[in-house]
């Protein structure tokens, strides 16, 4: 064996219990931070993947990327003009089904026309203030996950009546309306129109499912007061995360206002990222505290052990040798609390992720956990780091000792 | 051969070497030594208490430096030196022995006498192991080599300490006070195997000895009064 190793060995084999208090330092901080890494990144996968099952990958509205031009403002160059009655854009998106056949020639993924409107839903004498969205059931199918969360019904039950909506379990409850029930559906437009509830969803959040309803096409299309308006396409792009680029694309193709869910969940993803910087922030502390254990066995050794260090450089071993020996003891004390520290995390993680409980504001009942080989060696990485650096002062000391200077004392 | 022996440069030599504690009241221990000690030497460093006779052996030892003047080894200089290059000398060309035997408490004797080869790196392990076991049984210690020194008496740890010095077979021993607490059986133990390295092995061997009777038995005799060189004297050839 080498040289170094073995004196590094031996020092620490016979400081058995100082090195275990050492090792199990190291071994807490290693299992909290891996158990930390994995609920955070955990909560947060599962957290995007909600945000993403949930939301289209892209809301293309018909909201025009830049203020449409005045008559007046193209004809003079520099004027500011007063008095004029402003041009009355249509509303919604030109030629919907040409855009969205053009858009599916190149988009990888899947499209839908909707509209988006308000209303007031009255039902035995309660009001209540919706958002009513109109689909085409089969290819919102492909779009939003809506059809796996009908708890009534299904998206197709829309072509059983005239009039048809699907309710948010939630909104239901509030108006006591059952599957059959006629509600009334009033805008400030002045349209009143009568629908049957023939479906019911839920999808996980409160906001959505106290506040909206489904119903087709042409039923907003009547509400919106406009025959074949469309005001909103979304997109199920193939690869989630691509929506962004694709989103721009669209943006710029159209000239209409083209959004991923990257963008209007901007605030959310940043709160994570703080969130993150904060978990590793956390993360490098514990390690660092349990590496103060390893100093602390590190300066006793290299204390108890001036006579010896005296002696082996009085015969000629180098200082950078005796350095070495100790970084060696840091190490080995660092690498084997890491290990007990991945078992320890493990469990954590197992133990963790077996607890049930309940929260208000999802379904899932389990602490999401992300397990990766990444969060060891990061935490292992860090936990070495970190040994070596608390070994290190020591061990500097302990090897610019003067022998001479303890022979002549030990004399 | 004797001839030759004359052109060949000294093993170890002083010039003017003196050596000044810079306290707030500067303590000089050596002061201007000039000597010269060549092959085959069987040299008695003695003095009263506190002349300066460790201070010197650790000066010739490349353990010190001297705060003016310089050693030489081999006909080296050692003045230019790093405290690597000087490790290094003490490692391959010098032995030492010391009065507190100085070996490592938590490795057995073999491992002790192991040490200094293991550092230099020129044998493989085995040949070293078996290198330190064959230097233990020629000083009487084969039964011991499991042992770690606790387990040993003074006068065998002492024995320990000279085959560790023995190790890389170095040309000169420089031992300060080896006998100083050994009982009078182990001290002409350990004598007679200073006396065999440079009869039989041809060795050099320079030892600080309170002990005149012994220092009256060795070759040469320097004697140091308050920091220098009262008389450097050798014996006449049997
Ligand atoms: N660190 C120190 N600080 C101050 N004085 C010192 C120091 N080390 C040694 N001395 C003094 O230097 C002188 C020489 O010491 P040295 O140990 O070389 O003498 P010595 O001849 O070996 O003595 P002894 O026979 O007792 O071993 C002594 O007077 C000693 O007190
Ligand atoms: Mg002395």
């Amino acid at each position: 064996m080498n040289l170094t190793l073995h004196i590094a060995l031996t020092h620490v084999r016979n400081r058995a219990r100082q090195t275990l208090v050492a090792m199990a330092g190291v071994a807490t901080g290693v299992g909290f931070s891996i158990m930390m890494a994995a609920l955070m990144q955990g909560s947060q996968e599962d957290f995007i993947k909600t945000l993403v099952d949930a939301l289209p990958h892209i809301a293309i509205s018909d909201d025009l990327r830049e203020p449409t031009l005045q008559p007046a403002d193209t004809a003079y160059a520099a004027a500011e003009i007063h008095g004029l009655t402003p041009n009355v854009r249509r509303r919604g998106i030109k030629n919907p089904m040409a855009t969205i056949d053009a858009l599916r020639s190149w988009v990888p993924g899947a499209l839908t026309p909707s509209v988006q409107s308000k209303a007031i839903i009255r039902f035995a004498g309660r009001n209540r203030s919706v958002s009513i969205i109109g689909i085409e059931p089969r290819s919102e199918a492909t779009v939003s996950n809506l059809a796996v969360k009908m708890r009534q019904g299904t998206l197709a039950s829309l072509y059983r009546a005239n009039n048809a909506i699907i309710l948010g379990d939630r909104l239901a409850e509030k108006l006591g309306a059952r599957i059959n029930s006629n509600v009334t559906l009033a805008t400030t437009g002045d349209v009143n129109l009568t629908a049957t509830v023939v479906g019911m969803f839920h999808s996980g959040f409160r906001m959505t499912d106290e506040n909206s309803g489904y119903v087709l096409l042409k039923t907003a299309q009547i509400l919106e007061n406009q025959t074949g308006l469309v005001n909103e396409i979304r997109v199920r792009t193939n690869d989630p995360m691509a929506a962004r680029l694709i989103a721009e694309r669209i943006g710029a193709e159209t000239g209409y206002k083209s959004i991923s869910w990257q963008e209007s969940q901007e605030d959310l993803l940043s709160t994570i990222q703080i969130r993150n910087i904060l978990m590793y922030t956390i993360v490098g502390a514990i390690l660092l505290v349990a590496s103060f254990g390893t100093y602390n066995i590190i300066s006793t050794i290299t204390h108890e052990k001036t006579r010896d260090i005296a002696i082996m450089k009085s015969l000629g071993l180098r200082s950078q040798t005796v350095r070495r020996i100790f970084l060696i003891e840091a190490l080995i004390i660092g690498l084997a609390g890491a290990m007990i520290g991945w078992v320890l995390g493990y469990l954590l993680c197992r133990g963790l992720g077996s607890l049930e409980f309940k929260t208000p504001f999802s379904d899932s009942n389990r602490m999401a956990i992300s397990y990766s080989w990444v969060h060891y060696g990061l935490a292992t990485a860090i936990a070495l780091i970190s040994s070596l650096v608390a070994g290190y002062l020591p061990a500097r000391k302990a090897a610019r000792l003067h022998p001479v200077d303890i022979i002549r004392g030990a004399t | 051969m004797s001839g030759r022996d004359g052109m060949r440069a000294p093993l170890i030599e002083a010039r003017h070497v003196s050596r000044v504690l810079r306290e707030t009241v500067p303590v000089t221990l050596v002061r201007d030594i000039t000597l010269a000690i060549g092959e085959r030497e069987f040299v008695a460093i003695t003095g009263p208490s506190g002349s300066g006779k460790s201070s010197l052996l650790y000066l010739l030892g490349l353990l010190d430096l001297p705060s003016e003047g310089e050693v030489l080894i081999e006909g080296r200089s050692t003045a230019h030196m790093d405290d690597d290059e000087r490790a290094a000398v003490r490692l391959a060309r010098l032995g030492f022995v010391f009065q507190f035997h100085f070996l490592l408490p938590e490795f057995t004797i073999t491992e002790n006498v192991a040490l200094p080869m293991r550092a230099l790196g020129r044998l493989t392990e085995a040949e070293i192991t078996a290198r330190a076991e064959e230097l233990l049984a020629s000083l009487g210690l084969a039964d011991h080599r499991a042992k770690t020194p606790d387990g040993l008496s003074g006068g065998q740890r002492q024995r320990v300490a000279v085959a560790r010095a023995l190790a890389n077979d170095p040309l000169v021993i420089l031992a300060d006070e080896p006998t100083g607490n050994l009982d009078s059986k182990s001290t002409a133990q350990v004598f007679a195997i200073l006396r065999d390295l440079v009869d039989q092995h041809g060795k050099t061997v320079v030892a600080v000895t309170h002990d005149l009777n012994l220092a009256a038995r060795m070759d040469r005799r320097i004697e140091i009064v308050d920091g220098a060189i009262a008389s450097d004297l050798r014996a006449e050839p049997a």
